[in-house]
């Protein structure tokens, strides 16, 4: 039998609530209802999940979809060994089975036939048909599916199908308020809170920029890297430079555009 | 006349001149000329001005010379006469006499712009390089016609020299004698900068931060920074010495100068970042108020606490601006205004906003230290509005009164701040006067009756002379193709009916070999027998096999868009060898069947033509755009085909490209199709047309764009190569080309 533990989280993620997401989540959970967490990169959608499997005390299996995922690699295959073959769970399967919360990150990028498996896992079946194997999951009692995309980016041909889409309940994320931000940013890292609102400040120039040559804007996770880097004794114009001018974009008009905000708000 | 002091006599002596104007400032310019020369440098000058009277060019360039050359000779020393004087030596043996006066003239501001002797040398052989060039004669010998632009050069030397380094003037002139040597209004008009080519290359040449170049970052910059955003218009300051404009706002746009040079260690785009902040603050934070009530005085100080006051907001907001606004605003001293004699309200008001600015300011005038105390303590409590501001301004004024603010002499030096706007939107104004802009507003846009074709675009040329463009040299006009009668090519299509079917055949093979084999495949719809053996083997082996055994498909379709490209000029008209059509018909038929091809291809195509009627008058006739369909309005006007004109074939493919480029596909490809070299009537060198359009070839390379010519020319060996590298097919026998093109076309993109 697998480890269940070692999919537990044991520590408290830190989270700050934008709204009430907690609430509408537990509520899906108690129902068991699949849930979709949209949301532009790096504003903490993963986090959230994380901290909700925390605070419910559940086991959560992640997988990071991608374009050559198959099916197989979601549900299980058999292996070659010396013996013959062996059958191996996909994480999927696992979480079926162990009942944890199986959380496929960016879904949009694995291909369409791919994530049609998940299917008659997402309705009132709760049933995982293994056609290899000849074997039909029922669902443990704690599994629930949840899906993360990013509807910013991605190109026409990279959507999710209707039939999908209408199978989950959905939480939209967006970077949250300046001054939440700013308080994140401080318990996230420690900095003070000053050092924190300039850091958003130059968020949000970077983020009104989003359509006209920045395909996405500064994310929350750039803006703790920024400020890891000045608690590290890092210079505050260079660690933005580096942690969040510099990683999105090539464009040099956006660049210089973005490094005179940085010394507009370093004076 | 006035008589010579006796001391002056021996000088006026030598002198030796007649004319009574020169008498009568004599003795101030020899007062000025003993102060300021050596006694060698005296002699010089007194010796040389006895030339410049004797010269027979009337009193003007001697009356000059007096007065002036001591002032030059202080800025580049004495040493410089003998380089002058050749050159004006050299004007007086050729028969640009009349330019010596406006020589002269200019003298003193190109001193100031030029003080280095090594300048001042290298501008006067540029000048007399430039008089070599344009000076005509008619049998090569002699040189009968004066240089018609070095007059107009010399009047404007001024400005140009404000605006451009040394080396830019130099490019700029040899641009003008380069194109207007042999056609002298226009060259009058390109160094009097009144042409149009003229003021756009003194506007590539110049020194400093256009705004052209930077307009996408000070875009991004309103738009990132400060969640605004405006139309960014340019105005020049170059033709304005006296009254320099002022940034301002309105609601057509933001209005800058569309250079800055830096200035105080700011660099020309800070300077742009700091007037747009300004301005943002103003737009964000100001109020406008009626300016009935106050005298004109209160209202210049009220614009000056106001800018101080917004400011002080949009440091509050980004405080690395206070670096940007420390330095670019003036620092007047405080005892620079004489209040006996010139009116110092502006003064007061400069050093009340740097005090205000500035912390550490070094004031001492107890007002200007009280005012800026009050200003700050009242930001802190509120951040006030305009209303506010302006009654401050207003206790400012009375406590600072002084007799000689009514002065008519106002002081000005270092009170302009370069980054501030003029305020036109602080004010509003119960009786309508002058200053306000209604009469814009009430203007009526005249219903245009020529509205049929598109506005031109206009396209650089290459000159390969200097291998730099010719900026917005070529008009295109682009227009829909008349319409005619549809059937006709159909007819053309029938007539063709068995081509067309062993075209089909050809088609059929080319047709999307859509289905791709990918292989190693750990699941697919096949298994992939080779590799299912080997994994097999390795498994039997004992070792790990791979199981990556199967194989799949993908489909992938053509993606190639092709625009062709139809040179209509007149010798289309012409009767082809070995055959009773005109070439005009034969293209037609070819052209059908072409698109009959790639239509049953499903390839997006569109088709245009052009011709010109010299560099004013491109003409691109639309025959069918990307996304018209293949019906009877675009058989129409391919059936009204007509040839005229001549063929100017780098614009056309310029802006033929600009349609293809927008096009979503893999390869993109631009046929040609022409009967003779690129040739205009306004071009007499044939040689700068064909060069031109393998510009634009490597331009289209540039965009991923393949051109392709198809020559009708048989002698065109002798130029297709140096416009298309390889990429050309000749089609000799023009009979053949229904033919041929449809087939050329399978090849290419097979």
């Amino acid at each position: 039998m697998t480890d269940k533990d070692q999919y537990k989280i044991h520590q408290e993620p830190f989270y700050q609530a934008q709204g009430n997401e907690v609430t509408l989540y537990e509520a899906a959970y108690a129902a068991r209802l699949p849930v979709m967490v949209k949301g532009p990169t790096g504003c903490g959608k993963s986090r959230f999940i994380e901290y909700m499997a925390w605070k419910l005390n559940k086991p959560l299996i992640t997988v990071a979809c991608n374009e050559d995922m198959t099916a197989s690699d979601l549900v299980g295959r058999y292996l070659l060994d010396a013996n013959g073959t062996r059958w191996l769970d996909g994480p999927l399967t696992m979480a079926a089975r162990i009942g944890a919360i199986c959380y496929l990150d960016e879904i949009v990028e694995a291909r369409q036939d791919t994530t049609v498996v998940i299917h008659p896992l997402t309705d009132h079946r709760r049933t995982l048909p293994l056609d290899k194997k000849g074997e039909l999951i029922q669902a443990h009692p704690d599994f629930q599916l949840v899906i993360s995309y990013n509807p910013g980016y991605q190109s026409l041909l990279k959507d999710l199908k209707q039939s999908t889409k209408q199978r989950f309940t959905a939480l939209d994320f967006d970077y949250p308020t300046s001054k939440l931000e700013t308080e994140i940013l401080s318990k996230e890292t420690g900095m003070d809170a000053e050092i924190c609102a300039k850091l958003v400040k130059i968020g949000v120039a970077a983020r009104n920029l989003k359509g006209h040559g920045l395909d996405e804007g500064v994310s929350t996770r750039l803006l703790v890297y920024a400020a890891t880097l000045i608690k590290g004794g890092v210079e505050p114009r260079d660690a933005c430079r580096m942690a969040l001018v510099r990683p999105i974009t090539d464009d040099a008009d956006i660049r210089d555009t973005l490094d005179h905000a940085i010394d507009a708000v370093f004076a | 006349m006035k008589t010579i002091p006796e001391e002056l006599e021996v000088y006026w002596q030598q002198l030796d001149c007649g004319f009574p104007r020169v008498a009568e400032v004599f003795a101030d310019c020899m007062q000025e000329a003993l102060v300021r020369l050596s006694g060698e440098g005296v002699g010089a000058y007194i010796e040389y001005a006895r030339f410049l009277g004797k010269m027979g060019r009337g009193a003007e360039p001697i009356l000059i010379f007096l007065e002036e050359w001591p002032g030059i000779a202080k800025k580049s020393g004495e040493d410089a006469l003998p380089a002058i004087a050749e050159c004006i030596r050299r004007m007086y043996k050729s028969p640009n006499g009349k330019a010596i006066t406006p020589f002269l003239q200019s003298l003193p501001s190109v001193v100031r712009r030029l003080p280095a002797r090594q300048q001042l040398q290298e501008y006067l052989n540029l000048i007399l390089e430039f008089m070599e060039r344009t000076t005509g004669s008619i049998h090569g010998i002699h040189q009968t016609f004066a240089s018609p632009g070095l007059p107009a050069l010399f009047k404007q030397i001024a400005p140009l020299l404000a605006q451009l380094s040394l080396a830019g003037l130099k490019s700029w002139v040899d641009y003008g004698v380069r194109y207007y040597s042999d056609h002298p209004e226009r060259q009058i008009d390109y160094f009097s900068l009144q042409s149009a080519d003229s003021r756009a290359v003194l506007q590539r040449e110049r020194h400093g931060t256009l705004l052209m170049d930077n307009e996408r970052k000070l875009d991004l910059y309103l738009r990132g920074l400060w969640q605004d955003e405006d139309l960014l218009i340019p105005y020049s300051n170059m033709f304005d010495e006296l009254r320099q404009p002022v940034p301002y706002y309105d609601n057509l746009g933001i209005r800058l100068p569309d250079v800055y040079n830096d200035m105080h260690g700011i660099s020309g785009i800070d300077r742009y970042r700091a007037t747009l902040a300004h301005m943002v603050g103003h737009r964000r934070w100001s109020t406008a108020i009626f300016a009935d009530n106050f005298s004109p005085f209160q209202r210049m100080a009220a614009e000056f606490l106001e800018d101080s006051r917004v400011e002080y907001l949009v440091m509050r907001e980004y405080p690395g601006l206070r670096r940007l606004f420390m330095a670019l605003h003036p620092a007047p001293a405080e005892d620079a205004c004489d209040p006996e004699t010139e009116s110092g309200v502006r003064h007061r008001l400069t050093m009340l906003s740097r005090a205000i600015l500035d912390p550490q300011h070094i004031y001492k005038n107890t007002h200007v230290i009280e005012f800026a105390q009050r200003f700050h303590t009242l930001m802190q409590e509120s951040d006030m509005n305009t209303q506010e501001i302006a009654s401050l301004a207003v206790s400012f004024v009375a406590r600072t009164r002084r007799q000689g603010d009514q002065l008519a002499k106002t002081h000005f030096k270092d009170t302009v701040v370069s980054y501030r706007d003029d305020n036109r939107q602080m004010w509003h104004f119960i009786e309508e006067d002058d200053e306000g802009e209604v009469v814009d507003q009430h203007r009526k846009m005249e219903p245009n009756k020529d509205l049929e074709g598109l506005p031109p675009r206009h396209y650089h040329e290459w000159d390969y002379n200097n291998q730099s463009y010719r900026p917005d040299w070529v008009s295109v006009y682009e227009a829909l193709h008349p319409r005619g009668n549809a059937a006709d090519i159909d007819k053309l299509l029938a007539k063709h009916a068995s081509l067309a079917k062993r075209l089909k055949k050809m088609l059929d093979l080319l047709k999307p070999q859509d289905k791709v084999r990918i292989r190693y495949q750990e699941e697919g719809s096949e298994l992939d027998l080779d590799v299912a053996l080997r994994s097999l083997i390795d498994f039997k082996g004992g070792s790990s096999p791979d199981p990556r055994i199967n194989m799949s498909h993908k489909t992938s379709g053509r993606n190639i868009a092709v625009m062709v490209l139809l040179d209509l000029s007149q010798s289309l008209n012409e009767m082809a060898a070995g055959s009773n059509q005109s070439i005009l018909e034969l293209s037609q038929e070819a052209v059908s069947l072409l698109a009959w091809a790639i239509e049953k291809l499903g390839d997006p195509f569109a088709i245009a033509g052009f011709h010109s009627n010299t560099r004013h008058d491109v003409r691109y006739m639309h025959i069918k755009g990307f996304s018209e369909n293949w019906n009877d309005e675009v058989k129409g006007r391919l059936a009204a085909m007509e040839a005229s004109y001549s063929t100017r074939m780098g614009a056309a493919m310029r802006h033929a490209s600009h349609y293809l480029e927008k096009q979503q596909a893999d390869k993109k490809l631009m046929l040609i199709l022409t009967d003779g070299e690129p040739a205009d009537i306004d071009s007499k060198d044939g040689r700068i047309l064909i060069e031109d359009a393998h510009q634009a070839v490597k331009e289209l390379d540039r965009k991923g764009i393949y051109s392709y010519c198809i020559n009708l020319d048989p002698k065109a060996d002798e130029y297709v190569k140096d416009i298309f590298g390889k990429q050309y097919s000749i089609i000799d026998k023009v009979a053949q080309l229904p033919e041929k093109l449809p087939q050329l076309f399978i090849s290419l993109t097979k």
